[in-house]
């Protein structure tokens, strides 16, 4: 693990032994609950929640790079501690994963300008270990870029659904992707928040401690926001819809779009004998293969594994994807008429 | 397909696995790799494992496959079932296939077959005969079909090497047997990434999902600095040669641009990506487990050998492909186009019993175009 100074911590608070912390500074989870100047800790710390929740970062009391007051890095760092312990106790997994996220976000800004100062090289070369030794993602540092190969660039960008990020909106030279700084660190976004997530999620939880209990309970209250449900049109989406008038006009349907179709209605809880007529009209139809090839989607057969539907992104390229504006923001042909009520 | 029509065909098969194993190697680290086969008028037999080039000629005089494949994925245990393999990493692999080119002299040797009731016409949408849609599109030889792949051949080796910084020796391409060409990459840095990751290099080289913005166009505001130079590298440089068409031509082409606005532009990246992406077939490169036809073996679609092309230029698809042997066989000929194979000429055959040499009579066969007389 890395040797963290001070400041370090503070910006970076996920990346600290939490138990020890607290020992090297000599307090206790107990003190505080009881001591009235701690206790003011427990309410910055539900506050750090609560922006996160909102989709915010939260604003730190350290200011620019350099740390203005000598008090105001242990308090940035049990603000962040005593926010897992309230998570902890108040169970709400709905809240740690915003949490995580806005954490992530939040740390992504301090690597961000660590990675983009010129005057000291030291913060540089911490930003660039930070990123290695989680994510194992090996930067390097060409003129005004950073530099990383395409397979490990490829790794972390297919989690994103924006176009810019996508290969061939990319500097490739050499077979390495060439990021500013903000995009670097962007790349990680996903594994910082997982990062931090897991690190949640892994903590012990303590037994209620005396002087918590109000912000726990504030928590769970902030928690009920964001149930969702959801509503189905039950419309198909248009590459579904597509796929199904090629075949109905006895035209012939690539493997990868049968492949598609078949898989979207077995999700969309269609049996075999119902999804096989549809093929009936396909030149090369055999009834003995199309089940054989649907049971084996479907699971019933062979390894026994149920394959998914392809995501739009696969389709995309496949040239299967004829997406209308209903599309929008969705990743799956799955998604495709849910409404977020 | 017709039972002395296989017997044939197996016959000559058979011959080409004893007479040719100089041709048919097994892939290096054979025991990592999958290998399967399918027999004519049968299922893929596959999830097999092969020790050594002894033990694969084994497999193909006890079985005379009518296909033999082999993995591009090197697994633990090839022979377990998929989810069982422990998959560890898998070759690049690149299919360019003459049919995916919109090329326009595909209608004049494309022929459809009836699987209804066998007619054979000339490339239509419907059986002239019993008016049914189930029909076969069977292709002969064509030149200009080899060129136009090789040109696609060349487009993806230049991506390959200047781009990826791929080693030139590294990239293998052989012929398929057919009408393509499949293309092998070894040692690279993309060796072990997933499907998903595979997809955006189909993009990528394919030139998929470009945005106006990478290319210098904005929606507000744009300004005529930001476009590619001539000179530039990777795509940008290969937009700019295609669009400006030469140096002196820049300056005029970006005023165009720039007039005809931020969707304009981005119709003419879609435009662009059919002359100068690659056209490969994103399914192959994008498939992980995949067992692609293996090096040497005879292609049941046409009776001609996946082949390595050393000389690419030079290559001729439908000399250089073909091993099976020359002694005449009767057979009956439904081939209204006439086509070439080792330099001679066949056809145009309708309906009628004739005298050919075995690798011609094979092609037809295979093709569904003959049978034995």
């Amino acid at each position: 693990m890395l040797s963290l100074g001070q400041d370090e911590i503070a910006k970076y608070p996920f990346l600290a032994d939490a138990g020890q912390y607290l020992k090297d500074k000599g307090f206790t989870l107990e003190q505080f609950g009881t001591d009235p100047d701690l206790k003011e800790l427990i309410t910055k710390a539900y506050e750090r929640i609560q922006v996160a929740a909102d989709g915010k970062i939260y604003k730190s009391d350290l200011i620019g790079d350099q740390v203005s007051k000598e008090a105001a890095l242990p308090r940035e760092v049990f603000s962040f501690l005593l926010a897992i312990v309230l998570l902890k106790l108040s169970g709400m997994h709905t809240l740690i994963k915003r949490f995580a996220l806005a954490e992530a976000r939040r740390a992504e800004k301090y690597l961000e300008k660590d990675l983009a100062n010129i005057s000291d090289e030291s913060k540089k070369q911490l930003a660039i270990r930070v990123i290695d030794d989680l994510f194992s993602v090996q930067i390097e540092k060409l003129d005004d870029y950073f530099v990383i190969p395409v397979s490990d660039y490829l790794k972390h960008s297919i989690n994103f659904h924006e176009r810019e990020w996508k290969l061939i909106n990319r500097h490739v030279e050499n077979g390495q992707v060439f990021l500013t700084p903000h995009e670097t660190v962007r790349l990680i976004r996903k594994e910082l928040g997982t990062y931090i997530n897991a690190k949640i999620v892994n903590a012990k939880t303590p037994t209620m401690i005396p002087g918590f209990e109000d912000s726990v309970n504030k928590l769970v209250m902030l928690s009920k926001k964001f149930s969702t449900f959801t509503v189905t049109t039950g419309e198909y989406p248009p590459c579904i819809k597509h796929a199904i008038d090629i075949l109905e006009k006895g035209e012939n349907l690539p493997h990868s779009g049968r492949f598609m179709l078949a898989t979207f209605l077995l999700s969309k809880g269609q049996s075999v004998q119902q999804i096989a007529p549809l093929f009936k009209n396909a030149p090369d139809y055999n009834e003995r293969v199309t089940l054989y090839q649907l049971n084996h989607l479907a699971g019933t057969s062979g390894s026994g594994t149920q394959y998914s539907c392809p995501s739009c992104e696969k389709l995309k390229t496949q040239s299967l994807c004829f997406a209308t504006s209903e599309c929008e923001g969705i990743i799956t042909p799955l998604q495709f008429g849910k409404k977020r009520k | 397909m017709k039972e002395t029509d296989i017997k044939f065909l197996e016959s000559a098969f058979k011959k080409y696995y004893f007479e040719q194993f100089n041709l048919i190697r097994v892939p290096e680290r054979t025991s990592e790799r999958e290998f399967g086969y399918q027999k004519f008028n049968s299922g893929m037999t596959r999830h097999i494992s092969v020790k050594d080039d002894k033990e694969l000629h084994l497999l193909l005089m006890q079985n005379v496959p009518s296909d033999v494949y082999c993995s591009n994925a090197y697994y633990s245990f090839p022979n377990l079932p998929m989810n069982e393999k422990d998959w560890k990493e898998a070759d690049l692999i690149f299919d360019i296939d003459a049919k995916d080119l919109n090329l326009s002299c595909r209608t004049n040797h494309t022929l459809s077959v009836c699987n209804d009731c066998s007619e054979i016409s000339n490339n239509s949408e419907k059986c002239l005969k019993c008016n049914s849609t189930k029909l076969e599109k069977k292709s002969v030889p064509c030149k200009n079909c080899i060129d136009a792949s090789k040109t696609e051949v060349l487009k993806l080796s230049e991506i390959l090497i200047n781009d990826f910084s791929i080693n030139k020796d590294n990239i293998q391409v052989y012929f398929s047997g057919n009408e393509g060409f499949h293309i092998y990459v070894y040692n690279t840095q993309f060796q072990q990434i997933g499907s998903r990751e595979r997809s955006e290099l189909v993009d990528y080289i394919m030139f998929n999902g470009a945005i106006p913005e990478k290319f210098g166009m904005k929606k507000f505001k744009p300004n005529r600095n930001s476009f590619p130079d001539f000179d530039e590298s990777g795509w940008r440089g290969r937009f700019s040669k295609y669009v400006y068409g030469s140096k002196s031509k820049r300056s005029k082409i970006i005023s165009e641009l720039l007039s005809n606005g931020y969707s304009s532009f981005q119709k003419t990246l879609d435009d662009v990506s059919e002359n100068i992406g690659a056209k490969i077939d994103p399914n192959v490169t994008m498939d992980i487990h995949r067992i692609f036809r293996l090096p040497g073996s005879i292609n049941s679609k046409s009776g001609l050998t996946k082949i390595h092309c050393k000389n690419l230029e030079k290559f001729d698809a439908y000399i250089d492909s073909s091993f099976l042997s020359d002694d005449t066989v009767e057979v009956l000929a439904n081939c209204p186009i006439e086509f070439k194979l080792k330099n001679k000429k066949f056809g145009p055959y309708h309906n009628e019993k004739v005298s050919i040499p075995t690798f011609a009579a094979v092609y037809m066969i295979c093709k569904k175009l003959a049978t034995i007389a």
